[in-house]
């Protein structure tokens, strides 16, 4: 097994940032008791600014005039952990999330899927790029190495025993993960590097150190296996921004928007699921939440599509009152089946399948908006068609290509009658209709479908046109 | 006399050229009405752009026009979409002329919404043949779904009131339908003159026929 890690050096404060309309302008975050505020992440332009972590609030502002300074939320850290582990999910079947601020990935089992691993890390590095998390990324047998060889190196990719040993060897006691006392002691003993650690006798390291140490020491080199606690993907998704500032118009939702279904995106291509139903809820201050619920036909995860439908919802939208949070919930992740494409299938650019472009139109026209056509069997005209299904066959009868939704008075005083009349009566369960059908011509030379009461030969209803 | 050559000799060695020089491939979208076609420069509806139907009145044909172009892009697997017309197709005709009722689709949209979901359909790629009726189009619209059939590559297809023949419109090509005495006039059409005298009005039905003049330009072999 070959295990990867990706370290999250600045996991919280890439969660703040992503979701921010300005990234570059200098951003911290803080935590500590109202009392002493401490910077707990600067981000870069803050660093330039000349703010560090750890510095005092007060501090800061002595610094640097104007900076943002973000609460920093643990349970926020947490889901975005979480995000990442399900966009992990995609590249290997076990994943863990156990360590903090790391991801662990066997990825020998995914070699025949995706490449070798020069190829495989470049993907990882791409989408986690993509996603605006900065990362450093180490290759090792055995999980306990990997996320040690990462707190060093980044690129780092061990294969076997015997280079892993060598590396071990050099890595700086303090860098392995060890108990942190022991790791003190280690150094005031003079011991630097972990080579040094390895050479002493094992008993009476173990007196001098604790088990605790020996047992992380021989995870490192894999001596001991300890399992890892997989991560198991959840079956929904849930995704929730809150805003410092009140949000007046839907069109400063865009932004997050995008983010929110590209998320989305990326967790469903790590189930291979895709969504065909969610919610966008806006929260207010006061008042309940307004739902803008978004229905798609068929399951779609392509993250510009997804925006795009949001989006046409959002539109329509009047909003009551300011947002204070926006969330997107997907409760219902059916299986994604991409649609079939022909290789030789020569098409313009621009170009979207039916299904897509259906999802469009009804994204801005309404539900049901778009229909299909079918026959139906009933001899009423009103009643001989549905807006779905399969087709029964038609009649040979004669019959208009346009009906009138609603028949309406016919009043041509000179018109023909050409055919007729043909008797329809029928529906005494629901709707009783007993009319003569005749084919007329208008004095201006359209041919229309017009009805009678039966019997009757005088006051005509149009019902349809033979176009 | 003696030294007979035949007429393909002398086009292949260059020495004798056509006096229209670029031979049309027929179209590859046929009316279905023979005596149609071949009054048509292209043989049939200009691919990837824009023709409109001018109708005085609803129910003079308009469908008996259209529904042998439908029947065969459907029947070939094409989708064809209907956006706002003005009634209910009524489905037992459609079927009866041939169309495949599963491939086709009704797309309802209030007439402002009209051309935005026309030109959707037509750019989409997604459309054999896009039908609409367009609600008092500038301009500036029916510009715009022009450019959107030819980027779609899309037979569109816009059905428009009579009075709409004194304006000029980007469309490729226009159709005229008259009643009283029925004929159908076409009014312009791109690639070509429109016929003089109008078509006699219900065509008679039939993609070719020997004695139709477009299978006699057809019997020349072409050069491109």
């Amino acid at each position: 097994m070959l295990w990867a890690c990706i370290l999250l050096p600045q996991l919280a404060l890439d969660g703040v940032l992503r979701r921010h309309a300005t990234p570059d302008e200098p951003l911290v975050l803080v935590d500590g008791p109202v009392q002493r505020r401490v910077l707990r992440a600067v981000n870069t332009a803050a660093k330039t600014a000349g703010l560090r972590a750890g510095m005092p609030l007060a501090t800061a502002q002595a610094i640097c005039a104007r900076f943002a300074a973000v609460e920093h939320d643990p349970a926020e850290t947490t889901r975005w952990h979480d995000f990442l582990a399900a966009w992990a999910y995609r590249y290997g079947a076990q994943v863990s999330r156990q360590m903090p601020a790391a991801l662990l990935i066997e990825v020998e089992a995914s070699f025949r899927l995706f490449g070798p691993w020069p190829r495989m890390e470049a993907m990882l590095r791409e989408d986690l790029a993509a996603l605006g998390f900065r990362h450093r990324i180490a290759l090792a047998p055995n999980p306990w190495a990997a996320r040690a060889l990462a707190g060093v190196h980044d690129g780092l990719a061990i294969t076997h025993e015997a280079p892993l040993k060598q590396a071990l060897g050099q890595l700086p006691v303090e860098r392995a993960g060890l108990p942190s006392e022991a790791a003190g002691s280690l150094r005031r003993m003079g011991l630097r590097r972990l080579a040094q650690v390895y050479a002493l006798p094992r008993a009476a390291l173990g007196r001098r150190v604790g088990t605790d140490t020996l047992d992380q020491l021989d995870r490192l080199d894999g001596t001991l296996a300890t399992p890892l606690t997989l991560y198991q993907p959840p079956d929904h998704f849930e995704s929730r921004i809150e805003f410092n500032y009140e949000v007046g118009a839907t069109g400063q939702l865009l932004f997050p928007l995008r983010r929110m279904t590209g998320d989305l995106a990326a967790y469903l291509a790590g189930r291979d699921g895709g969504v065909q139903r969610f919610v966008l809820r806006l929260e207010h201050d006061r008042g309940a939440a307004t739902d803008i619920p978004i229905g798609l036909l068929a399951p779609e995860r392509d993250a510009a599509m997804l925006f795009e439908l949001a989006r046409g919802r959002l539109d329509l939208v009047q909003l009551a009152a300011p947002v204070r949070a926006l969330q997107l919930i997907a409760r219902e992740l059916p299986p994604f089946v991409p649609a079939g494409r022909d290789l030789f299938d020569v098409r313009p650019q621009q170009a979207v399948p039916w299904e897509q472009l259906r999802e469009r139109l009804r994204a801005r026209l309404g539900d049901d908006a778009v229909h299909g056509l079918a026959v139906h069997a009933d001899h009423r005209p009103e009643r001989a068609w549905r807006d779905h299904g399969d087709s029964v066959a038609a009649p040979p009868l004669s019959r208009p290509g346009w009906l009138l939704a609603q028949p309406v008075p016919l009043r041509d005083r000179e018109m023909r009658i050409l055919a007729g009349p043909e008797r329809i009566e029928s529906g005494w369960w629901d709707g009783d209709v007993r009319r003569d059908y005749y084919v007329v011509e208008t004095a201006a030379g359209q041919r229309a479908w017009a009805f009678c009461p039966a019997g009757e030969r005088g006051g005509f209803m149009l019902h349809g046109w033979f176009a | 006399m003696s030294n007979v050559v035949a007429l393909d000799h002398l086009f292949d060695a260059r020495r004798l050229w056509r006096g229209q020089p670029q031979a049309r491939a027929p179209s590859r979208q046929p009316t279905g009405f023979a005596l149609l076609d071949a009054a048509l420069p292209g043989g049939g509806w200009p691919e990837g752009a824009l023709s409109e139907v001018l109708l005085p009145l609803d129910g003079i044909g308009e469908l008996t026009l259209l529904w042998p172009t439908l029947a065969r892009l459907t029947r070939a697997g094409g989708l064809v979409a209907l956006v706002a017309p003005p009634y209910l197709p009524f489905p037992a005709a459609w079927a009866h002329a041939g169309v495949q009722l599963d491939r086709l689709q009704v797309v309802r949209a209030e007439p402002r919404d009209v051309p935005w979901a026309t030109e959707q359909c037509l750019r989409s790629a997604a459309c054999a043949a896009v039908l609409c009726w367009p609600q008092q189009p500038d301009d500036r619209t029916l510009r715009r779904l022009q450019l959107a059939a030819e980027t779609g590559q899309c037979l569109g297809l816009a059905m428009r009131p009579a009075s709409a023949a004194a304006h000029a419109s980007p469309a490729a090509l226009r159709l005229a339908l008259e009643t009283n005495p029925a004929r159908l006039r076409v009014l312009k059409c791109r690639g070509g003159n429109p016929p003089a005298r109008p078509l006699p009005w219900p065509l008679p039905a039939g993609m070719s026929t020997t004695s139709s003049p477009g299978s006699l330009f057809a019997a020349v072999p072409d050069r491109a």
